[in-house]
């Protein structure tokens, strides 16, 4: 038979890259066709022999001369799975890890993504909101005034401690929801996978600076509340991701954005208000994303409001022993708020505090009522919230 | 135990010998190919294949996957009553390499008299017992006219780990031997790996081509109790996703009809170097 193709190896050997010539020329080739390899190697024909024996390939030997040699071509290409650039709606398994666009080799092993059809995990804007997150990246070493840090007086410090320590529970909360699913999401939808990645990164950071904040004035930490945990537990355990994202992102960071405006309106130092705003840049986004999310779920399933709302509404049944706010956490905040303890303070603060509620309260209904929900029912979520904020 | 082919309608059971973790996949893996295309077999792993060949032979499992060291002692162990069914595109057509080192002055076999030849194991048909066969043939009687430093790793498992043989070319690089006898394809393999440093060795002699393992039954088993097996086996495809990697795994792209003429340089080494005794003292108790 008459060679298809040749290639000219110079006086390669085989250990010095000859294999990635003959693959590339081999690569043009059908089954049982020939490639006339010319090379001038000591010891070539054998080892060609070998390579070829491991391949899959024939070698058919050396026979116009000692320097060219013929081989036929045999089976083992890879077949290749295409699926392409664009977010399908349905992801394979069988893709397992490999970047959308890829070419990916049939018989890779199936991986458990449990979470892998578009509609279950995607948002418009994830890119907007990605890029975002990476150009807004701060440090807590390096963007936060801590040298400004004043002596406060011992109630007003332990009052902000108090509230770092709250806030610290609930950045946890909000960095293990996202965690958990992050492994369940296929990598075909990987922008949701990397904005929630971002969000843990931040949650991270938020929970640091917050701890360091409690522990740079000398008080250290604060008490961390049972009806607190409780309620964060309701969150940390919801199995289903819209849900987790609709409770987390839409209602408990968004209320927390109207506390971390709260807080860096009446910050007693300017520590305190620096890591307020910085949280709450943060915390926008991961809003925008969880809305974003579920306006994409609810323009396709409309139906799934009244499951969301249910959802809601378990949530506040299983809170039912909890009475409210935890008292600490309360108390911190009217301090803060107030700015100390004379009976005129404490005034001031439980005004501003349950202007809070309200403010609250409005904005949740404001993002419920964006998502479609009816005003009403606006209403009832709103109030069924946990009364612990996240 | 009795002989299966009194109850037709169990499981085919193959017996392969554990040389690696990565058998259990390769089986566990051609188990359930084999079982949707309506073929039950089960496996049997043997820590050596000695335990292997007296199964195979006293009709413990029905079919072996053989070193063909194995195939050799299943056929003078049974006075050749065993069929060979099977065996793999790379099993075919091997050879050994006697390397020496190329600064040594040592360009022939001839110049391995009173020099020191590392081999593999003592039962490797490919690092050990071919290549040293192939030395005796030139008269330097291996063991009395040359030193032979054995890397007995995995003794029992017929050279299947390649261990032995790296330590082999490993002996020959540090200068601890003068010659050293690797497979064709592991010349490469231990260039590329740093094992041998490239430039540095020529090849004295190059082993003619032999057949390496195959899956062996007795001679006396019903051709209908492997049929289905050998089918499903031949046509198992390389561009099929479901045994790509298993196949990967055991290294080959293609299953071959076996044949049996690959053996002769063995079986003369075998004899030769007594491994089962002498031909002369089978037949003795043979009688």
């Amino acid at each position: 038979m008459n060679p298809k193709a040749q290639v000219d190896l110079g006086d390669l050997a085989l250990h010095e890259g000859v294999p990635v010539l003959l693959r590339r020329a081999l690569r043009s080739l059908a089954e049982g066709e020939v490639l006339e390899v010319r090379g001038g190697s000591p010891e070539l024909a054998e080892s060609l022999a070998a390579w070829c024996r491991s391949e899959g390939h024939r070698y058919l030997g050396n026979g116009r001369a000692p320097e060219i040699h013929r081989i036929e071509r045999g089976k083992g290409s890879a077949v290749l799975l295409i699926p392409g650039r664009e977010v399908m709606d349905v992801a394979d398994p069988a893709w397992g890890l490999a970047p959308r666009g890829a070419q990916i080799e049939a018989g890779s092993p199936e991986f458990a993504f449990t979470l892998r059809e578009k509609r279950q995990v995607w948002a418009e804007e994830l890119a907007s909101i990605y890029k975002q997150s990476v150009a807004n990246q701060w440090s807590a070493a390096r963007d936060i005034p801590w040298r400004d840090l004043p002596k406060l007086s011992p109630e007003l410090e332990a009052a902000v401690c108090q509230v770092m320590t709250f806030l610290t529970e609930n950045e946890f909360a909000a960095l293990y929801v996202p965690a958990r699913f992050i492994p369940r999401i296929h990598p075909h939808y990987r922008e949701v996978v990397e904005v929630l990645a971002a969000q843990i990164m931040d949650e991270a950071r938020h929970a640091e600076a917050f701890t360091r904040r409690a522990e740079a004035g000398g008080a250290g930490l604060g008490t961390t509340a049972a009806s607190g945990q409780l309620s964060l537990q309701t969150l940390v355990e919801e199995p289903d991701f819209s849900t987790a994202a609709f409770l987390l992102c839409v209602m408990g960071e968004g209320t927390f954005l109207t506390l971390l405006k709260f807080l860096e309106d009446h910050a007693p130092d300017p520590v305190t208000a620096a890591l307020a705003r910085y949280a709450h840049r943060d915390e926008a986004r991961h809003v925008a994303f969880g809305t974003a999310h579920l306006r994409y779920v609810l323009e396709r399933e409309p139906a799934r409001r009244a499951s969301l709302a249910a959802a809601v509404e378990r949530r506040h049944r299983m809170l039912a022993s909890v009475s409210g706010l935890s008292p600490y956490v309360y108390d911190a905040l009217v301090v803060i708020a107030g700015g100390g303890l004379t009976p005129a303070q404490v005034r001031e603060g439980a005004k501003r505090v349950a202007g809070l509620h309200r403010e609250m309260d409005r904005s949740r209904r404001e993002r419920l009522e964006s998502l479609g929900f009816a005003e009403g029912d606006a209403v009832t979520l709103s109030a069924y919230h946990t009364k612990n904020f996240m | 135990m009795k002989p299966s082919k009194e109850n037709p309608s169990r499981p085919l059971r193959v017996g392969a010998v554990a040389y690696d973790p990565k058998v259990v996949t390769i089986w566990e893996g051609f188990k359930g190919y084999f079982a949707k295309r309506g073929v039950e077999i089960d496996y049997v792993l043997y820590s050596n294949y000695d335990a292997q060949v007296l199964a195979n032979l006293s009709a413990e499992i029905d079919v072996a996957w053989n070193s063909p060291l194995a195939w050799v002692k299943s056929q003078l162990e049974s006075h050749r009553h065993c069929r060979a069914l099977a065996m793999r595109d790379t099993d075919r057509d091997l050879t050994t390499k006697i390397l020496a080192r190329k600064d040594s002055g040592i360009t022939t076999l001839g110049d391995l008299k009173g020099k020191t030849i590392a081999v593999g194991a003592s039962d490797s048909p490919q690092a050990t017992l071919i290549p040293l066969s192939m030395v005796a043939d030139t008269g330097i009687i291996p063991g009395k006219d040359c030193f032979v430093l054995y890397h007995e790793v995995m003794v029992g498992k017929h050279g299947d780990h390649v261990g032995g043989e790296r330590e082999a070319a490993r002996a020959l690089a540090t200068g601890k031997a003068d010659a050293a006898c690797v497979l064709d394809g592991n010349v490469t393999v231990f260039i590329n790996e740093g094992t041998l440093d490239p430039g540095t060795t020529r090849v004295l002699a190059s082993t003619p081509p032999y057949d390496h393992c195959n899956f062996t039954v007795r001679a006396d088993l019903p051709e209908e109790r492997t049929r289905r097996f050998v089918e499903v086996l031949l046509a198992m495809s390389y561009d099929d996703p479901e045994v790509r990697t298993l196949m990967e795994l055991e290294g080959l792209k293609r299953w071959l009809p076996a044949r049996t003429s690959g053996y002769e340089q063995l079986e003369k080494a075998v004899e030769r170097f007594g491994l089962y005794g002498s031909a002369a003292a089978r037949r003795k108790a043979a009688e």
